[in-house]
């Protein structure tokens, strides 16, 4: 009787501890700006003779991984408009402003991932809620993990590179810039710490 | 004909200056109001910036051989009979046309050298930057070049229109001082 009770809740116990260590882990990581190894890109056609690379200098974000279930991947970003970056004081200033990030009232682009669907082998698209210039809509970035393991300093890393592109005009920026410039892609690569 | 101011009237040398200066400052206030909102085909999107930049520093240079003119020689006294209302706001709107274009002059440098890059003059020349490249310093230099030249203009419409009542309404010498050098 005691017997089977020890059992019982030693078997209770261990199926606790494997459903806890199952949640567990689901790793966060940290995405590493501060040593500025993560990059949110974006590109975009100058009358459609060239492209136009820019990218955020200031942004925050983490993600959770848990290896043996990629679907559960979760990750959030918060972009600091005012830090976009073209190589070209006068055209941030342009960019700043009210003709397209309008970076006084809209100091804050966010992604906030709702669904992650595994496509392959690494592979993934990675659905959230993309708020720009205030506007919400959802988002799907193609996203590939790259590798994962220990750094050289003590440290666990992982990184993702992703792209994807939306119409301007879908958040609210209307300035024309002609018919090759509608559209702007994103390309991405992240590096987190494991925290 | 003088070239340099008496204490009755302007020299060749100031008049010249004067109505150069105020011709091309409102040329370029004018230049710069139409390029704010300038669509992104319009041919003057690229040609306006690179114009009014030109103009400014050249102006600059002007300004400065204006300033070192009218303080190192002698200034014509106001013209007599005046109210001494008159003769202080006139001081005071000289004084403002002398120092808000400092303002002006210096903005829209660090505007167009933000990224520490030298500005060109058209193709004959180019000024350097000082400031190493700062975040954001585009867009503070920006507000400032926009408020003071609004305020300029508004002091020099007071200016103009404080030379009219005094050519047309007091039928003084005013105005006329300022197209005429003294003999």
């Amino acid at each position: 009787m005691i017997k089977s009770l020890i059992k019982s809740t030693s078997l209770a116990l261990a199926l606790l501890f494997a459903i806890t260590t199952q949640q567990a882990q689901a790793d966060t990581y940290k995405m590493d700006t501060q040593g500025a190894h993560a990059f949110i890109q974006f590109k975009i056609s100058h009358l459609g003779f060239s492209y136009l690379l820019g990218t955020f200098n200031n942004f925050s974000g983490s993600f959770d991984v848990d290896e043996n279930n990629p679907a559960a991947a979760k990750v959030s970003v918060e972009i600091d408009t005012s830090s976009v970056d073209s190589n070209h004081a006068k055209r941030d200033k342009h960019l700043r402003s009210a003709d397209f990030l309008e970076v006084d009232k809209f100091p804050k682009a966010t992604f906030v991932s709702t669904a992650v669907k595994v496509t392959g082998d690494g592979t993934a698209d990675v659905t959230g809620d993309f708020t720009l210039r205030g506007i919400t809509k959802p988002l799907t970035l193609k996203v590939k993990h790259i590798s994962g393991g220990k750094d050289p300093w003590g440290g666990l890393r992982r990184g993702f590179e992703g792209t994807t592109k939306f119409a301007l005009a879908d958040f609210g920026i209307t300035k024309n810039l002609g018919p090759a410039s509608k559209e702007v892609e994103i390309y991405i690569t992240i590096e987190g710490i494991k925290q | 004909m003088k070239t340099r101011n008496t204490e009755n009237g302007y020299g060749l040398v100031a008049i010249g200056m004067h109505w150069v200066f105020a011709l091309t400052f409102l040329g370029l206030f004018g230049l710069g109001f139409y390029m704010m909102d300038l669509g992104y085909y319009d041919p003057w999107y690229t040609k306006g910036p690179i114009v009014h930049e030109s103009i400014g520093l050249l102006l600059a240079g002007l300004f400065l051989f204006r300033s070192y003119w009218r303080l190192s020689g002698v200034n014509p006294e106001p013209e007599k009979g005046l109210h001494s209302l008159e003769v202080w706001g006139a001081k005071i709107a000289h004084v403002a046309l002398y120092l808000l274009p400092v303002i002006i002059f210096i903005s829209g440098y660090l505007i167009s050298s933000a990224d520490g890059k030298a500005i060109p003059v058209f193709d004959w020349f180019s000024v350097p930057a000082i400031l190493e490249p700062q975040k954001k310093m585009a867009d503070t230099a920006g507000l400032v070049h926009k408020y003071v030249a609004y305020a300029t203009v508004a002091i020099i419409a007071l200016h103009a229109g404080g030379a009219l009542k005094h050519h047309f309404l007091d039928k003084g010498e005013t105005l006329r001082r300022m197209i005429f050098p003294e003999k």
